[in-house]
């Protein structure tokens, strides 16, 4: 518990109308989207709406070592946003001010607290758009993608959220304000710390200003659908269409399961008897466009599937409705829904598929896969009952068996939803002691009394 | 009684609730407030909560629970189907067992479930009004002195008659239809041109129409404070007046009572064998007035005559969502010869009043309003449409406080004037 006079001083830096301690108050603050996490409250939420401060907090709070979660809409899958050593909940919500888009220099800077689809929105009349497109695009702030360096489903051609960060404004955990980066597309200037601070899960920094690369809007676009009765000729599609120079904005994937499912919650027509579809996006101009559909359609039937083109914009609307009820149907299966993100190079997606059967075969569990094929990144689901104990320590097995076989086939433990605490125990699977404790270098460099959303990323020392 | 039973209810319902945060994108007072227990991710973790013992019954649970709209908006965009208002709505109905109704509002209860003294308070407050309420010379008024309301605050003014009371019933020789009209209390005691309108156009398409004496408020601004007993009771009554009929349906003008009767009523009486039964009678034959001109009557539209109005339309989110109406008042208007319809860019979106909340939250709900008057504005429409007369008082009040006066109107209002052959900006048929 924080005494009495340490939340006046925070009082008299935000207003008292931006500071709560409330029971009912930070219960709603004790949790975010993570499945199957524990759950604790913080001792004060706090919502400041400057950078000045966002300074004046972290100074206060580093003299009196109580530890600082930054926070946005609280939406990450990673447990990222939980404040598991108690402290001080900084909500950066309402620093929500677009503060420039640069058309000249095709750039947007934003606060953390901008909703991406307000991005979005705000650059349409440029013709622009910022391509980063977690599923959580309408909710999901700035500031949170960018520290979880969110990816989404057009990661294959686009690129992921660090592709885009060109400069930050980051509060240090000294209370000192840097600014990185910029407008320049070209800047070798000292080490990249705008990468470091990217995806770092407010770890290292509270990033206060963002600037964002936009790109022209694709003016045309092509969406098809394949079938498959086989799951190898559906990994292998993926390997060949980009093997045939023709990368997709889209190419993503739903298992057997997956398809059932969701066409039982959406009932537009999808195969439920085949062993896996692929959806795949062409964008572009026109002409180019057309003709890396027809290789894309090339490849499809040799590889023995069969496809289906989105004649209308309401075919290519249904098929994309139908990739965004996966989750949202997986999920009314029951209570819980462990979702992973493992992710592996695209060669290697046929055997993840497979072994991600074999594991939910050998473990009795309803494991449904979809995601992001073209870029390797799956999400097998679990679908669960976290009252369930026996069958919750099954899962857990599951879940270690999926990250060994994806760090085998030379993937990593997670594509886009960040490490937090979910993943934590892993990290030494994948980075080694040496890379343990590099990782914990870097961490005491810049937060040596680890305030700074301690207990995610980065293993707390002699824990 | 165990004050946690509404919510033990909703137990499954809680336990779908992903905690994804979908429901951000568009709870409006989430929007306005940017503070968790603002959404329905919030609130329903609070009524896990409460449920589960983690958290005491507070007046500020209560507080943060009454901070809802009852829009419905996040029910309608829950990727798993969590029907997050009744979630909400069974947390205060334990949260008002367990801590009473504030005395103010069990005081305005007991008054609706007295129809007579409800009926008799508004009647004197309509001959009274202008002790406290001045008249702005726009046909509403604004408070002389505080009263409790905002001084600034634009309130229409209460009917010297009751609609009900001026109502004439009139039987037809010959008539296609007999429909029961539940009034609801905003249309007989304050727009009564609406309950007018629904009745000449009835009869226009030779639909008789009766007013059952025995009706008072449908119950729902009780059931949404969470005094579940009252409202089982209100329901009660109105099954037994409305059951008896003799009718082929049951016509409502506002999206919030019709909702009532098509699935609250059902929904409170379900354990009770008598009443359940027959609340699901009364709920099957029950249609909001343009639903029911469109899907049963079929309106013609070469009765109609010309209206020149531009106007756009506002949803009722009770009515949209609640009803499952949105449809059918833009057929009307689009059938009306000279009514140029402009949609808004969000016109499902709440508009901030729901009823009392405007009342308890004045200022929030004014804020809310700030995007609703932003959009009509950009439509460029004279006339707001809608169908809801608690929506046309925060729309009247919330346009002025946003410098966007524009004149409200009922669907069926404008449809009642191109069947009279014009009254207002004829158009040559």
């Amino acid at each position: 518990m924080l005494n009495r006079e340490f939340i006046t001083r925070l009082e008299v830096i935000t207003g008292p109308e931006n500071v709560t301690t409330t029971p009912e108050d930070l219960l709603t603050y004790s949790y975010d989207a993570t499945a199957d996490m524990p759950s604790q409250l913080p001792d004060v939420v706090v919502s400041p709406r400057s950078t000045r401060e966002v300074r004046e907090i972290i100074k206060l709070a580093g003299k009196h070592r109580i530890p600082v979660y930054p926070r946005g809409s609280g939406t990450n899958l990673s447990g990222g946003t939980i404040p598991v050593k108690k402290g001080i909940v900084l909500s950066l919500l309402r620093m929500d001010q677009i503060l420039e888009i640069d058309a000249d220099n095709l750039t947007a800077t934003v606060q953390p607290g901008v909703i991406i689809q307000d991005l979005n929105t705000a650059v349409a009349p440029y013709g622009l758009i910022y391509p980063p497109d977690p599923g959580t695009v309408a909710t999901a702030t700035m500031g949170g993608s960018v520290s979880e360096c969110s990816g989404g489903l057009r990661g294959l051609k686009y690129g992921v959220t660090k592709h885009y960060v060109m400069g930050l404004e980051v509060v240090l955990a000294n209370g000192e304000v840097v600014r990185l980066g910029g407008k320049t597309v070209k800047n070798v200037t000292a080490y990249d710390l705008v990468k470091l601070f990217t995806g770092a899960e407010g770890t290292l920094g509270i990033i206060t200003e963002i600037t964002v690369k936009l790109i022209p809007a694709p003016e045309f676009k092509k969406s098809m659908l394949a079938v498959f009765k086989n799951l190898v000729d559906a990994g292998n599609t993926v390997s060949a269409i980009v093997k045939n120079k023709v990368i997709p904005a889209t190419l993503e994937i739903m298992d057997n399961m997956t398809i059932r499912t969701v066409e039982n919650f959406v009932k537009i027509g999808l195969p439920t008897d085949s062993e896996a579809i692929l959806l795949i996006e062409v964008d572009g101009i026109k002409g180019v466009v057309l003709k890396e559909a027809e290789t894309v359609l090339r490849v499809v039937r040799a590889n023995n599937g069969e496809i289906k083109v989105a004649e209308t914009d309401a075919e290519r609307d249904k098929l994309w409705a139908g990739r965004r009820a996966a989750l949202p149907a997986l999920a009314q299966l029951s209570p819980t829904t462990v979702l992973e993100d493992a992710t592996v190079p695209r060669s290697k997606i046929t055997e993840m598929l497979v072994a991600i059967q074999a594991i939910a075969a050998k473990y009795s569990l309803r494991i449904g896969t979809f995601g992001h094929a073209g870029d390797g990144n799956l999400h097998p689901t679990i679908v669960t009952d976290e009252r369930n104990h026996e069958e919750m320590a099954r899962v857990h097995q599951a879940v270690d068996e999926i990250f060994a076989v994806a760090l085998q086939l030379g993937g990593t433990l997670s594509g886009e939803h960040g490490i937090g605490i979910a993943k934590l125990k892993y990290l030494g699977q994948e980075l080694g002691e040496t890379g343990l404790n590099l990782l914990r270098r870097v961490k005491e460099a810049l937060d040596p009394d680890y305030l700074l959303n301690p207990g995610k990323m980065v293993p707390v020392k002699g824990e | 009684m165990d004050n946690s039973i509404p919510l033990k209810k909703v137990r499954a319902e809680i336990a779908k609730c992903m905690k994804c945060g979908n429901c951000m994108a568009v709870c409006p007072i989430y929007k306005a407030t940017k503070a968790e227990a603002g959404v329905a991710r919030g609130k329903i973790q609070l009524a896990a909560a409460l449920l589960e013992g983690r958290l005491p019954f507070t007046h500020g649970v209560e507080e943060r629970l009454m901070t809802c709209l009852t829009c419905k908006a996040c029910s309608a965009n829950c990727p798993c189907g969590v029907k997050a208002d009744e979630i909400i709505l069974a947390a205060r109905a334990a949260v008002a067992g367990k801590l009473g109704l504030p005395l103010i509002k069990t005081a305005a209860f007991s008054a609706l479930k007295r129809p007579l003294l409800f009926d008799w308070g508004l009647k004197l407050g309509s001959r009274f009004q202008g002790i406290f309420l001045k008249d702005n010379g726009q046909g509403n008024r604004s408070p002389r002195f505080p009263i409790g309301l905002d001084s600034k605050r634009v309130l229409p003014v209460l009917a010297g008659v009751t609609f009900r009371d001026a109502f004439v019933p009139v039987s037809l020789a010959n008539p296609r239809l007999k429909v029961a009209f539940f009034t609801g209390c905003v249309t007989n005691y304050i727009y009564t041109e609406v309950g007018k309108a629904a009745v000449e156009v009835l009869r226009a398409n030779n639909i008789e129409v009766i007013v059952p004496e025995e009706q008072h408020c449908c119950g729902a601004p009780v059931r949404i404070h969470g005094d579940v007993a009252t409202a089982e009771e209100m329901a009660r009554s109105h099954v037994d007046s409305f059951a008896k009929l003799q009718v082929d349906a049951i016509i409502t003008v506002c999206g919030t009572c019709g909702e009532t009767f098509q699935h609250s009523y059902p929904e409170l009486l379900v354990n009770d064998r008598v009443y359940g039964p027959k609340a699901g009678k009364i709920a099957g034959i029950t249609h909001d007035i343009s639903e029911f001109l469109v899907n049963v009557v079929k309106i013609n539209s070469a009765a109609l005559s010309g209206v020149n109005l531009k106007v756009t339309y506002h949803d009722p989110c009770h009515l949209v969502r609640g009803m499952g109406v949105s449809r059918e008042p833009r057929e009307i208007l689009r059938a009306i010869p000279g009514v140029s319809l402009t949609e808004l860019k969000n016109p499902a979106r709440c508009c901030g009043g729901a009823g009392s909340f405007s009342l308890t939250h004045y200022g929030l709900s004014m804020d809310i309003h700030r995007h609703k008057a932003d959009d009509i504005r950009a439509s460029g429409a004279e006339v707001v449409v809608t169908g809801c007369g608690s929506c046309r008082m925060q729309l009247e009040d919330g346009l002025r406080q946003h410098g966007t006066p524009r004149k409200v109107m009922h669907t069926v209002e404008v449809l009642a004037q191109a069947y009279a052959g014009q009254k207002a900006g004829d158009v040559p048929a």
